[in-house]
């Protein structure tokens, strides 16, 4: 597992508050974790801190599962 | 009265009247203050007066840039932000026949457009904190109108309105919104007018007197406190009981 993704579900377990064996590369935000549409917002913020990139509102629209959050970041992160 | 021991306040207008009496007030509580406002000075001698507890942040509300960056030096002054206090606020009286473009744009940008800038930057760290107070200083005559100030009822009503739809998007998150909407309150303003003017503005208050800073900041002051965390999205009239809504 690549250190991005360690660090991504690392951010979803603590804001999301839910135990980190459920949070699963396919895990969507929404259905599988309980998040709300609060809780999507503070997430991209979250990511955007962390990884110190900047997620524009089209890209975090398609951030739905840990994945797609792993793969945005590793296609747009500078480190 | 209300303990506000180890919060930190963004007061906006703390030069004026009621935003000093407010940021007094916060002090007074326990709370360490940032004072913002255009003259410099001022806000540095209520800061002086305050002690240890005030730092000043000079900022045109009518400059968004200047606006956006208001909350991350606050935070930055304060270590945190608990309470945001939009209560800055001009006018540009005239009627509606009569008003010019930029009358109407200067009073929508500094009471409300501002206020909504600063509500959207506060929310980042209060959210994080899962914890926040965001009181804006309305009006009396955003609810009830008053001829001659279509652009300034417009900016209260508009408060009102927003302060609604944020709290309940925050609420899960231990942030409440709320306005304070005062009636007529002693000020420069109030004080030049001709005393027949000011008993036939009297006669219509059933308290029998204009209202004082202190009477807002007290309100403020509870809507801060960690006491009030159930009362969100609310409007609490400071007037007198000149109109009850």
């Amino acid at each position: 597992m690549s250190d991005v993704a360690d660090r991504v579900k690392k951010i979803v377990v603590e804001h999301l508050g839910v135990d980190a064996d459920k949070v699963t590369e396919e895990a969507s935000f929404i259905d599988d974790l309980g998040a709300d549409s609060l809780d999507t917002v503070e997430l991209v913020m979250a990511f955007e801190e962390e990884f110190g990139v900047e997620i524009p509102d089209d890209a975090a629209e398609k951030i739905l599962t840990v994945k797609d959050a792993i793969g945005f970041i590793e296609t747009n992160a500078a480190a | 009265m209300f303990d506000l021991t180890g919060m930190t306040a963004l007061v906006t207008g703390a030069s004026g009247g009621i935003g000093s009496a407010v940021a007094r007030c916060l002090a007074a509580q326990g709370a360490r203050v940032a004072l913002s406002g255009t003259r410099a000075e001022v806000l540095q001698t209520l800061a002086d007066e305050i002690g240890g507890n005030a730092v000043v942040l000079p900022c045109d509300l009518s400059k968004a840039a200047q606006v956006d960056a208001l909350v991350p030096q606050a935070v930055a002054a304060l270590g945190q932000l608990d309470i945001l206090v939009n209560n800055a606020g001009v006018t540009r009286d005239n009627l509606a026949m009569r008003m010019k473009d930029e009358e109407w744009d200067t009073v929508i940008r500094v009471n409300l457009e501002a206020a909504f800038r600063l509500c959207r930057a506060a929310c980042k760290p209060m959210m994080k904190a899962r914890f926040g107070r965001i009181i804006s200083i309305t009006s009396v005559v955003g609810v009830t109108g008053n001829p001659g100030q279509v652009n300034y009822a417009a900016s209260k009503a508009g408060l009102i309105g927003m302060s609604k739809a944020l709290a309940q998007e925050v609420a899960s998150r231990g942030i409440t919104v709320n306005c304070v909407a005062p009636g007529f309150i002693v000020s420069p303003m109030t004080e030049a007018l001709p005393e027949a003017q000011r008993d036939a503005l009297t006669a219509r208050i059933p308290a029998g007197r204009l209202g004082e800073g202190t009477d807002v900041a007290t309100a403020v002051a509870y809507l801060a406190s960690r006491g009030a965390a159930y009362v969100t999205g609310q409007t609490l009239h400071v007037n007198g009981g000149m109109a009850m809504i």
